[in-house]
């Protein structure tokens, strides 16, 4: 770059203007004109040397740096899979019966039994619960911040919730147990009395450390982030096509439905499964608030069963180098779960590049 | 005279409205005939009578608008109820959350919490302080920190100004993927290859490593977000002086953007310090003062948080001793939270500088 740019500086002026035709190019691709081509050389190979953008010794080793940290990113990335996949695999290997069935966890008897199936299944419906109240109400709060609130008030409360969303999770998870499930009990009567016909909403009288009451707690968790992705996405809802239809009649609930909502509808899925992945993978709320145990129970307010992250965190502590295996292998399938659900919500939000969920 | 004139004139062009105040009215009027309710069936639950004056509330203000608006404007304050209704719902939660740890906490944080450990009291005893707690998660986030600042600033550098073709898409795409690794999976691959394979101890050091692999993505996006904001003309009028391309993003571009890498880098740092899971696979735990983090046990403070719980046997004395612990977490990451914005708005890059 240096070489190129000496000759330049003696040139005339006129030659100095014709070089600014490129300012977007000079950044990383020089154009090749200002440089008279080496014979010995192709042009495409000058382009190469070109893009590495590395002429001195500073530059390369700065290049290789930086470059270096981010193949060292990818080496973490799958160091973690093949690390946890190797543990696995010992820990497969040596199980009596079926991972993905077995409803029990004994990975230390004589002959090691243990499966994902309860984990499965807490975790799905745990994070089921928590997104059927979620998504909604968050959608609310985004909306009443975007288009119903005061401006005076959906400043500061966008505010707010940013910092809610930086609450450590063990600090939910102590108000969870402490606080939230005793005023719960109420609410399970209710659903007991009305629909505990359905089996769904059978209540025997425990306490209220379930499934139920870990979906509510990850779903009050996950309301900041939904919120305010989806925030930032109806905030960029066109205001042409909503004054539009203000100025053909439209009541403010029609301007939403009619052109906030279709809009925000790629951002809204992405933030729920955003919001999702954090459910799936939480781990300090549950274990504080469920009292677990390994069985499948069709009722989901009795006590009972558990999720992959709160099974490692309680069992890790007993667990001897089998245990640890075995804790491993259901933690990748952990792994690979989130991994799709995020990989698919982040190429929902880059195909509208205009709101890249950066900061969620 | 003019009273009969007026009202028809009014509703051929507009129709009846309801006056301002009717949604407070509606409002007031479900709250009280849900306490009503719950008062006579006597239930005792909060979120009882809560969810009832909620339902109450639009289903009111429906049949009300319906009656005199039309179904058009009765849809609209439905809409608009609901919208209310889900901003309450979600407020009342969050604000007796921090209402909670703030009148629990208060009660055993004094200056003797803050500078004692738990070394010689059990857990179900009163007494005893949060200083080894402390101790452990500053040196834990510290090193964490001093790993993945470089690595990550280096490379949203790369990224930035320098990234074209696959390498560059493949990073930005496992950067995003990284975000979402949940961070017990994070502290289940450093037990993996730290502890089980190369047969290290826990310590402290062990639980930075995760939290680094928690911490580096967060750290590339909002640095990559910010050297994208760094003005073109800046870049330019650099390499036009001859100055090399290292020097230019060392000194014109990097120094344009610190405030924002900064305060990327408090969000960052206090998103880890609430970690609980990795550390507690990772650091395991001890109730003395362990100033060494690369060797023996060490304590945290969000994992002194969840012992405090778990192993509390339902004694008073643990429970306070967890607000109080909660409180000083909650307190130091709102800080960093509140620091971080602060710097961002206070330096903004400028264009034109």
């Amino acid at each position: 770059m240096h070489r190129r740019l000496e000759p330049h500086a003696a040139c005339g002026s006129a030659d100095r203007r014709t070089s600014w035709t490129y300012p977007r190019k000079l950044l990383t691709l020089p154009p090749p004109p200002l440089r008279p081509p080496t014979p010995t050389r192709s042009p495409d190979a000058d382009q190469k040397r070109a893009a590495r953008g590395a002429t001195r010794p500073g530059d390369r080793v700065f290049l290789g740096l930086s470059r270096g940290s981010g193949i060292f990113l990818l080496v973490i990335m799958a160091a973690i899979a093949v690390f946890l996949t190797y543990r696995s695999v010992i820990a497969i290997s040596k199980d009596e019966s079926n991972f993905l069935t077995t409803l029990e966890w004994n990975p230390t008897a004589a002959e090691p039994s243990f499966g994902i199936a309860v984990l499965v299944y807490g975790t799905i419906v745990s994070s089921i619960i928590a997104m059927v109240i979620a998504v909604p109400i968050a959608v609310g709060i985004a909306l009443f911040i975007t288009h119903y609130a005061p401006r005076k008030l959906g400043g500061p409360l966008s505010y707010v919730i940013d910092l809610l969303a930086a609450v450590p999770s063990i600090v939910y998870g102590l108000w969870g147990a402490l606080v939230l499930a005793p005023q719960l009990i109420g609410l399970y009567g209710w659903l007991d009395d009305y629909f505990g016909w359905t089996g769904i909403l059978d209540w025997q009288g425990g306490a209220p450390r379930s499934l139920f009451t870990v979906g509510v707690l990850l779903a009050i968790m996950i309301l900041p982030i939904i919120t305010s992705v989806s925030r930032e996405v109806f905030r960029q809802a066109p205001q042409m096509h909503q004054e539009a239809a203000l100025a053909l009649g439209a009541t403010r609930w029609e301007v939403i439905r009619m052109s906030v909502l279709p809009f925000g509808r790629s951002g809204v899925i992405s933030a729920s499964m955003l919001g999702l992945g954090r459910a799936l993978g939480e781990t300090m709320a549950v274990a504080t608030v469920l009292s677990p145990s390994f069985e499948i129970n069709a009722s989901l307010l009795d006590p009972g069963g558990g999720t992959f992250a709160q099974n490692i965190a309680s069992k890790f502590s007993e667990a001897s180098e089998m245990g640890r295996d075995a804790l491993i292998a259901s933690g990748l399938v952990l792994f690979v779960i989130t991994l799709l659900v995020n990989g698919a919500a982040r190429m929902i939000i880059a195909r509208r590049a205009e709101y890249s969920g950066a900061n969620a | 005279m003019s009273q009969i004139t007026d009202a028809p004139r009014r509703s051929s062009l507009q129709g009846a409205t309801l006056p301002k105040w009717t949604p407070w009215a509606i409002a007031a009027g479900s709250v009280a005939l849900g306490l009503g309710i719950s008062a006579a069936a006597g239930l005792d639950s909060k979120i009882q009578w809560g969810l009832m004056a909620a339902v109450f509330f639009v289903i009111a203000s429906y049949g009300v608008a319906a009656r005199v608006e039309g179904p058009r404007q009765a849809k609209d304050r439905v809409a608009t109820s609901l919208v209310w209704v889900a901003f309450l719902l979600a407020v009342v939660p969050l604000v007796s959350l921090i209402w909670v740890t703030v009148k629990r906490g208060v009660k055993v944080l004094d200056g003797y919490f803050l500078t004692h450990s738990m070394g010689l009291i059990t857990d179900t005893e009163p007494g005893g302080g949060i200083y080894h707690a402390i101790l452990g998660t500053l040196e834990q986030v510290a090193i964490a920190t001093v790993i993945s600042v470089p690595i990550g600033v280096l490379t949203a550098i790369y990224l930035v100004e320098y990234g074209r073709g696959r390498l560059a898409k493949a990073v930005t795409f496992f950067v995003d993927v990284m975000t979402g690794i949940p961070s017990i999976v994070a502290g289940l691959f450093v037990l993996s290859f730290w502890i089980i394979i190369l047969d290290m101890g826990y310590s402290g050091f062990a639980g930075s490593m995760a939290l680094t692999i928690l911490m580096l993505p967060v750290i590339v996006r909002s640095t990559e977000e910010m050297l994208k904001l760094v003005p073109n003309e800046l870049r330019e009028a650099s390499l036009a002086l001859g100055v090399p391309k290292w020097r230019t993003i060392m000194k014109v571009v990097l120094p344009t953007s610190i405030g924002g890498i900064t305060t990327g880098v408090m969000l960052a740092i206090a998103r880890i310090t609430g970690e609980t899971a990795p550390v507690l696979l990772l650091v395991w735990g001890s109730s003395f003062i362990n100033t060494n983090p690369f060797e023996d046990p060490q304590a945290s403070l969000p994992m002194y948080i969840y012992l405090q719980y778990a192993n509390s046997g339902g004694s008073g004395a643990a429970y306070d001793r967890a607000w109080a612990a909660a409180l000083t977490l909650i307190a130091f990451v709102m800080i960093l939270n509140l620091a971080a914005r602060g710097i961002a708005r206070w330096k903004a890059p400028k264009t034109g500088r």
